[in-house]
């Protein structure tokens, strides 16, 4: 009943804000369509599994800074699926027959050029005879955005909802209001969860015109379940919204709100596994919401992988904001005992 | 969630049932003591606040009244000592809704209009759909807003907003007010229509505690307890705090008192 009435209260909030309504909807709009046009290709470092090539071939691959390592055959296939190699070839009579991941296109152009120069300066094999190319995830030629697509969606979630439910909450306390709900017999929880609940049904529609916007406006590549999606976009505002409230426990205004943006939401973009990065920092990754959240997404809308493949994802999703949520009632304490 | 909702309606003295040991007194406080750190803001204050007066709190600012009726309000906790509303120890949820605070700071949501600040705290309060409904045109009429029910309280002016925050505290017809400043930034017209009503409610049998630092205010209460540096200088009528010491205003007594307390 008290939960109801302050999720009412947030959601009537945001009616009579038009200029938080706003950013919340047209601005992510806005950023992804931007990113859209102006992303470029990256060179990254490129891993290849041989599994059956002529002697000389990983060397051949090295000068074309491509990185050759020997696998089994099922060995190789595994390796893909896991992403630690970006395609496997084997070179059988002459012709090569290439599986390749092309959910990060500029990796796999990359990869796809070396092996054929390597292939073609190498004795045994026939130039004559095309490579059979075959894509294990994503298509030939997936623009960059495709792949930065996904993981944009969730992080442009996160940042929004990260800082507007901080700084609503932020003003809840300022403002007096927080203190006024206090002298009130609503329980410490009741506000988180009322909270919690406010910006989730705003946050399923902002989620929903997002996705929605990203698949079929931009047309990202997504062969995934769109319910997924929304599932996964909607556990990205819970986490955000209560990671959001438990970092306004501890700015006094909103321009330190405002400061958390260096400290707590770009980080997150370098471990999202957008970039690589060195094997000893990487794991710094495991502990950021936002790597979890771009990989529920990459796993669903580029591989079209269910539900199984992203329980883990969403697990750690929902474990944290669960842990968010105690932390901020413990919190309240601070300002009411009981 | 329902439970707690056993105050509906304006309270009858008898209503608490640990009739064994009832204090006569509405609010007791019994030698508070509270530090923020290393700083002692309250140093032992005791009041006995008798069921349905207005009980006037007056002291200057930064003498301790706002952490008083804050501990009162079971918005804050005594360092030591203890506080009793209807014969119950504070902090307590079940309290809460017998309890009406008004900050000294108006609490209010600005994109909100009145009606939809009221309507929220009415839910919270676990009233009903129709209650809140006729309780806020009621609440509206008498602090003099019923033609701003439907309008945001940002275009609200200070007075009108201070306002607001008063019938938001008697919302839900708590039998205990608690009200920091009620009174400040409003003109003095509508602080006399504001006392009449006090008075009203008060006859009813509400119990309420004011504080102020102005001492014409402090005049119309039933009972004063005069504040200084956290500690009680004096407490009585505001007649008998006079007549005691043989001064005509209330600002002479404050006066004596306060330097009787720095000489011992």
């Amino acid at each position: 009943m008290r939960v109801r009435a302050l999720a009412f209260r947030i959601l009537n909030q945001f009616r009579h804000d038009r200029r938080t309504l706003a950013l919340m909807l047209v601005a992510p709009v806005f950023l992804l369509t931007l990113v859209y046009f102006i992303l470029a290709d990256t060179v990254p470092i490129v891993k290849v599994a041989v599994v059956n090539a002529p002697a000389g071939f990983e060397d051949r691959l090295e000068e074309y800074n491509v990185r050759g390592i020997r696998y089994e055959e099922n060995e190789a296939r595994r390796a893909l699926e896991l992403g630690e190699v970006i395609a496997a070839i084997r070179i059988i009579g002459g012709k090569s027959y290439i599986d390749i991941d092309g959910s990060n296109p500029a990796k796999a152009k990359v990869a796809l050029a070396a092996m054929e120069q390597a292939r073609t300066s190498l004795m045994l094999s026939r130039a004559d005879l095309k490579s059979q190319v075959n894509y294990v995830y994503g298509q030939e030629d997936l623009p960059t955005f495709d792949n930065f697509g996904a993981t944009l969606i969730g992080f442009i979630i996160f940042f929004f909802v990260f800082l507007v439910s901080g700084i609503s909450f932020l003003q809840e306390r300022n403002s007096g209001t927080l203190e006024k709900l206090l002298s009130t017999p609503i329980r410490r929880w009741e506000i988180v969860v009322g909270y919690v609940l406010g910006f989730g049904i705003f946050t399923v529609l902002q989620s929903f015109l997002i996705s929605w916007f990203c698949v079929y406006g931009l047309k990202v590549m997504m062969i995934g379940s769109f319910a997924l999606i929304l599932l996964i976009t909607l556990l990205t505002a819970i986490i955000a919204l209560t990671l959001g409230i438990l970092m306004s426990t501890l700015a006094n205004n909103e321009f330190q709100m405002i400061q958390f943006i260096p400290l707590i939401i770009v980080p997150q973009i370098f471990f999202s596994g957008l970039f690589d990065l060195p094997a000893g920092i990487e794991v710094i990754g495991y502990v950021m919401p936002l790597y979890y959240i771009a990989d529920a997404l990459t796993e669903v809308m580029i591989k079209g992988n269910g539900f199984a493949f992203i329980a883990g994802d969403l697990g750690v999703i929902l474990a944290y904001s669960v842990l968010f949520m105690t932390l901020n009632t413990l919190l309240l304490k601070k300002y009411r005992r009981v | 969630m329902m439970e707690e909702r056993s105050y509906p309606h304006a309270p009858q003295k008898e209503q608490h049932n640990s009739d064994s040991n009832k204090s006569s007194y509405c609010i007791v406080v019994r030698d508070v003591h509270k530090y923020f750190g290393d700083k002692h803001v309250l140093k032992g204050i005791s009041l006995e606040i008798p069921y349905g007066k207005i009980y006037g709190l007056l002291g200057p600012s930064g003498c301790g009244k706002t952490t008083m009726v804050k501990i009162i309000a079971g918005l804050l906790e005594a360092t030591s000592g203890e506080v009793d509303v209807l014969d119950e120890p504070m902090p307590q949820l079940s309290l809460m809704n017998k309890l009406g605070y008004m900050a000294q700071s108006d609490a209010l949501y600005g994109t909100l209009t009145a009606g939809e600040n009221l309507r929220f705290f009415g839910s919270i309060y676990g009233m009903n759909k129709g209650e809140i409904k006729k309780r806020i045109r009621e609440v509206m009429a008498l602090v003099n807003l019923s033609n701003d029910i439907d309008k945001p309280v940002q275009h609200y002016s200070g007075g009108m907003k201070r306002r607001l925050s008063l019938a938001m505290a008697i919302l839900h017809h708590p039998p205990v007010l608690v009200l920091d400043e009620p009174t400040v930034g409003i003109d003095p017209l509508l602080r006399k229509d504001i006392w009449a009503e006090l008075n009203k409610i008060a006859a009813q049998g509400v119990t309420i505690l004011v504080t102020t630092h102005v001492m014409d205010e402090a005049e119309k209460c039933h009972q004063l307890a005069m504040m200084r540096d956290g500690r009680i200088i004096a407490k009585g009528t505001s007649r008998e705090l006079q007549e005691r010491i043989g001064v005509n205003s209330l600002e002479e007594a404050f006066l004596y008192y306060g330097g009787q307390q720095d000489e011992s």
